[in-house]
């Protein structure tokens, strides 16, 4: 499988996403320019985490003018892979790719700590290997992870097994006092209806390196390759 | 040029002295014209010149093996890790702009220091920031430390560098001029460094990044004066920071450090363009001609001297070899950033600035510079009355508390060591998928490099309150917490950048400190062969009201950045597991001097610094880091702000262990518990491998003492007597802070 990260003006974890999938995971990377035009033969595309634009305006509501995104659309329409963590979530979320919107997070600040995630569903490509009955620490950093979706919408999304992730306490819990941030449902990452689009707020590849001291994102690197071998 | 020649009032204005008019008149050889005299003024500032402190600065410890700079060679400290890598690190102050405008005045720190590292070709992997404010339950302490937080975190988060490490501490003596010093750490290539430099007669001299506006004009000037009632008026002197900018001029800035077109790259900082062209003129010893009118502007009709002193942020001065023009202007093209060409090199060393082809401005650039002709100073020094009050103390003076556990309380919760956890995670701590110590603390922040077997360790400290009460020796015990700091992580400590933040340097009795802890630098620095390799120094920071001038407490806050060899050993500061054996390597002492306990429980202001011994000490760090890389211990952490109890309840909490310790009969405990004498670090060895370690001490012949051991309830006890548990002691330290500050 050959990844693609975008890097906009601005992304800071594009680097790290490229280190990750490329050193730890030992998968082929290109590193894609906002102002491509051309996947380069990306089967999987990753929109990684930063400040696109300086988020001036909203983030994510200037990228997704950038002249990838008309590329990014089409690999998504074909049935092609997208993932967007952090401001790549909330790209995808101002491209309509995905549902829902990324608000202030409900204390106003920005917040940078490691949370507990459990896996809501094994039906997604980037959760299939994820173990339903245990919860993972992910960090997350973010000044706008509020995930807000209209009633219907957020019905939906329930409704369709779409949601990938939600905020927990380390026993599993989804309650209010381990939501980080006001989001519906303690919601930290969708998918689309046809499953082949995903966006999650905590970032993953903060948490692959054996030498940081947590592994716990491995799991959702393991299973988009783990799903590419079982297609194979 | 201009027909109307300004005299000394107009220099006086400018902040020039008598006698710095003089000078400029000889330089010139006539009398020097609006746009001249602004130049001398804010090059001959104390920020820029540092006229009042180099002669003492220059008997700092400056020379290591791993060197690559020395100080005020380049924009930044330089030092060898190996591997063909090399670090670069400086820590530098905001603290005018931050009391007047924080969250600008911090966000504009953050981006500052971080251009003075990548402008040396290098990539910020880490931001470290020391901060102090006045009492916390003061309306206006809390603005501030609230916009400075978020100054620094929504510059720092948006531009990309994790924050490791750092310091907030409260006194009153910071009321109105709290103190704001940001530190970056970078790591490049070796042969891929820039140089602050400019030569080759006829290459070409571009201006890149931001446009030049009307923002922090004489901020230099600014920052050399007294905060005053009426200093809000000087707001224009305030920058404004643009993190999308900045971090788009450090990709451009590294991507042009690939090439090899480049001569010479200096950021605008402080006096921006008259600052870069003159000091990268003068190190390469040739001269410069700028048409002023090239340069980008956001406003129509600036001055020639509005745009020469102009401190707008996010701007690079580039000069370029000649011919090679395209690949510098497609990079910034690449990257939607302005890249002007605005001047030329010249032979001999006049700088010479042009408006629309008319001469403005000609001045030799080696006479405004810092080591050229910018002014030296020798001031005068005598010792302040208060020192020989602090020698009076005696540890008699103060009766034993019969409760104790109401002591351990009270400093538990206390805003200078309860958790800054309200403030670290408004910073992204993680970019850059670096840092070390997120799962697992440890006494020094550490910085995974990426591709080699080594890690950095990196901090900052400073107990101010110890430098006042003994200059020399405060700043002594803060160079000895940094290299202790560095040791427990299993690191050896390599080189110091300093942010002298002082009060004002005319007044004999403040600069009895500067000199004191300038020598008490050196007494440290020279021991644990920790050269300076730069750094800054805030002076005026004080208070002028209409019958008084109070300086802040003389704080000198040492940066420091250490190697570890090998990166799986790396140790952490939290005990692992129940029933470890937990010992004190160095001694328990009857000192509770200049301790928080002593200061903030019992109300004793003065009294003399706390107990070191830089031999000791440094013995301490070698045995420290041999267990360590022996795999004999399960963690270390120093004691320092409150004492042996705080640190062995920082170690316990991340586990929710408890622990049973003895007391040391030899000394009071209070002493033993809350003083804050130097040279102790508290380890852990698991159960079993007690024999092994204590055998290991002897042969080295290193003090130390059983303490006692871990357990699982979490209970704390001492000498058999329970103080509680730990879970009511980790709500205390985790949450006080944020209480306080939102109440």
């Amino acid at each position: 499988m050959k990844f693609g990260v975008i890097t906009f003006p601005g992304s800071n974890c594009d680097q790290d996403m490229v280190y990750v999938l490329r050193d730890i995971m030992g998968q082929e990377v290109v590193e894609l320019w906002h102002k491509d035009h051309d996947l380069q033969g990306s089967d999987f595309v990753v929109l990684p985490g930063g400040f696109s634009y300086g988020d001036y305006l909203r983030s994510g509501a200037i990228a997704r003018f950038s002249p990838i995104m008309n590329e990014v659309q089409a690999h998504a329409q074909r049935g092609g892979y997208v993932m967007g963590v952090c401001n790549g979530f909330q790209i995808l979320a101002e491209s309509h790719l995905l549902d829902g919107a990324l608000l202030h997070n409900d204390n106003q600040q920005f917040i940078c700590k490691n949370v507990w995630l459990k896996a809501e569903t094994n039906n997604s490509m980037v959760t299939r290997s994820m173990d339903l009955n245990r919860t993972y620490r992910i960090p997350i950093a973010h000044a706008e992870g509020r995930f807000h979706a209209s009633e219907d919408s957020l019905k939906a999304i329930l409704d369709e097994d779409r949601v990938l992730f939600s905020y927990c306490d380390e026993n599993g819990e989804v309650n209010s006092s381990v939501n980080p941030n006001g989001s519906a449902h303690n919601i930290a990452g969708i998918t689309n209806k046809a499953r082949n689009v995903f966006g999650m707020m905590p970032h993953p590849e903060r948490a692959a390196d054996p030498h940081l001291g947590n592994e716990d994102g491995r799991v959702l690197f393991e299973s988009i390759l783990s799903e590419t071998l079982a297609q194979v | 040029m201009e027909a109307v020649i300004p005299g000394l009032d107009t220099a006086k204005k400018l902040g020039l002295l008598e006698e710095e008019y003089d000078k400029v008149c000889e330089i010139l050889g006539r009398k020097p014209n609006f746009t001249e005299l602004s130049i001398y003024s804010v090059m001959w500032s104390e920020h820029c010149s540092y006229k009042n402190s180099i002669k003492w600065l220059k008997t700092l410890p400056r020379k290591g093996p791993h060197l690559l700079a020395e100080a005020g060679e380049e924009n930044a400290g330089l030092v060898d890790i190996g591997d063909g890598l090399a670090c670069a690190f400086k820590i530098e102050s905001h603290n005018h702009p931050s009391a007047i405008e924080p969250y600008q005045g911090a966000a504009t720190g953050v981006g500052g220091i971080n251009r003075d590292i990548f402008t040396m070709g290098a990539r910020p992997v880490a931001q470290l920031n020391s901060l102090r404010f006045g009492s916390i339950d003061e309306e206006r302490t809390k603005w501030l430390l609230k916009g400075v937080v978020k100054g620094i975190g929504d510059y720092g988060n948006s531009f990309g560098v994790p924050v490791l490490g750092g310091e907030v501490h409260f006194d009153p003596c910071y009321q109105t001029n709290p103190l704001v010093n940001a530190m970056s750490v970078g790591i490049l290539e070796i042969d891929k460094t820039i140089s602050a430099i400019s030569y080759g007669e006829g290459n070409p001299v571009f201006i890149v990044g931001s446009r030049t506006g009307k923002d922090g004009i004489h901020g230099a000037t600014f920052a050399s004066g007294d905060i005053t009632d009426s200093s809000s008026d000087d707001l224009p002197a305030v920058q404004v920071g643009d993190p999308f900018q900045e971090k788009l001029l450090l990709e451009a800035s590294l991507e042009l450090a690939e090439t090899d077109v480049i001569i010479g790259m200096q950021d605008m900082g402080a006096a921006g363009i008259i600052c870069s062209s003159s000091e990268m003129s003068e190190k390469g010893g040739h001269g410069m001609d700028i048409w002023l009118d090239k340069v980008p502007t956001r406003q129509e009709g600036m001055e020639p001297f509005e745009i020469l002193l102009s401190e707008s942020q996010e701007r690079m001065l580039v000069v370029v070899k000649k011919g090679q023009e395209d690949i510098v202007t497609g990079i910034f093209d690449k990257w939607d950033l302005q890249a002007e060409e605005i001047g030329i090199v010249t032979k001999g060393d006049t700088l010479r600035f042009f408006d629309n082809g008319e001469l403005v401005a000609k001045v030799p650039a080696e006479s405004l510079v810092l080591g050229g002709g910018a002014p030296v100073y020798d001031r005068e020094y005598s010792e302040p009355a208060y020192f020989a009050e602090t020698k009076k103390f005696k540890i008699e003076d103060v009766a034993e508390p019969t409760d104790l556990i109401e002591v351990a309380k009270f400093l538990t919760e206390h805003p200078n060591i309860a958790s800054k956890r309200w403030v670290t995670q408004q910073y992204d701590s993680m970019v850059g998928t670096i840092n070390m110590t997120t799962n697992r603390p440890s006494d020094a922040g550490l910085v995974n490099v990426k591709g080699s077997k080594k890690a950095l360790a990196v901090t900052v400290d400073c107990n101010a309150r110890y430098v006042h009460a003994d200059p020399r020796k405060g700043c002594a015990i803060a160079v000895a917490e940094a290299a202790r700091n560095i040791a427990c992580t299993g690191a050896k400590a390599s080189g110091i950048t300093n942010c002298l933040n002082f009060g004002n340097p005319y007044n004999p009795k403040v600069y009895w400190q500067f000199v004191g802890a300038i020598k008490g630098m050196t007494d440290a620095g020279t021991i644990f062969e920790t050269p300076v390799t730069g750094g800054n120094v805030s002076f005026y920071n004080q208070t002028v009201s209409k019958d008084k001038e109070e300086a802040v407490f003389p704080t000198p806050t040492i940066g420091m950045m250490g190697i570890l060899e090998d990166k799986t050993k790396a140790m952490g500061s939290d005990f692992q597991h129940a029933s470890d054996s937990i010992y004190l390597l160095g001694e328990s002492r009857n000192d509770i001097n200049s301790s928080e306990y002593l200061y903030s429980f019992q109300g004793v202001k003065l009294s003399p610094a706390p107990h070191l011994n830089l031999e000791e000490e440094l013995k301490l760090h070698t045995v420290l880091r041999e267990a360590i890389d022996k795999k004999m211990i399960e963690s270390a952490h120093d004691c320092a702000d409150g004492g042996l109890f705080i640190t062995l309840l920082e170690s316990a909490m991340n586990h929710d262990l408890g622990f049973d310790v003895d007391y040391d009969t030899s000394v009071r405990k209070d002493a033993f518990l809350f003083g804050e004498a130097q040279g102790r670090v508290v380890v852990s060895v698991h159960a079993g491998e007690e024999k092994k370690f204590e055998e290991f001490l002897f042969k080295q012949g290193q003090t130390f003492s059983k303490l006692g051991s871990t357990n699982a309830s979490g209970d704390l006890s001492f000498g058999g007597k329970s103080f509680g548990n730990m879970k009511q002691y980790k709500e205390r330290f985790m949450n006080s802070l944020e209480e306080r500050l939102l109440s």
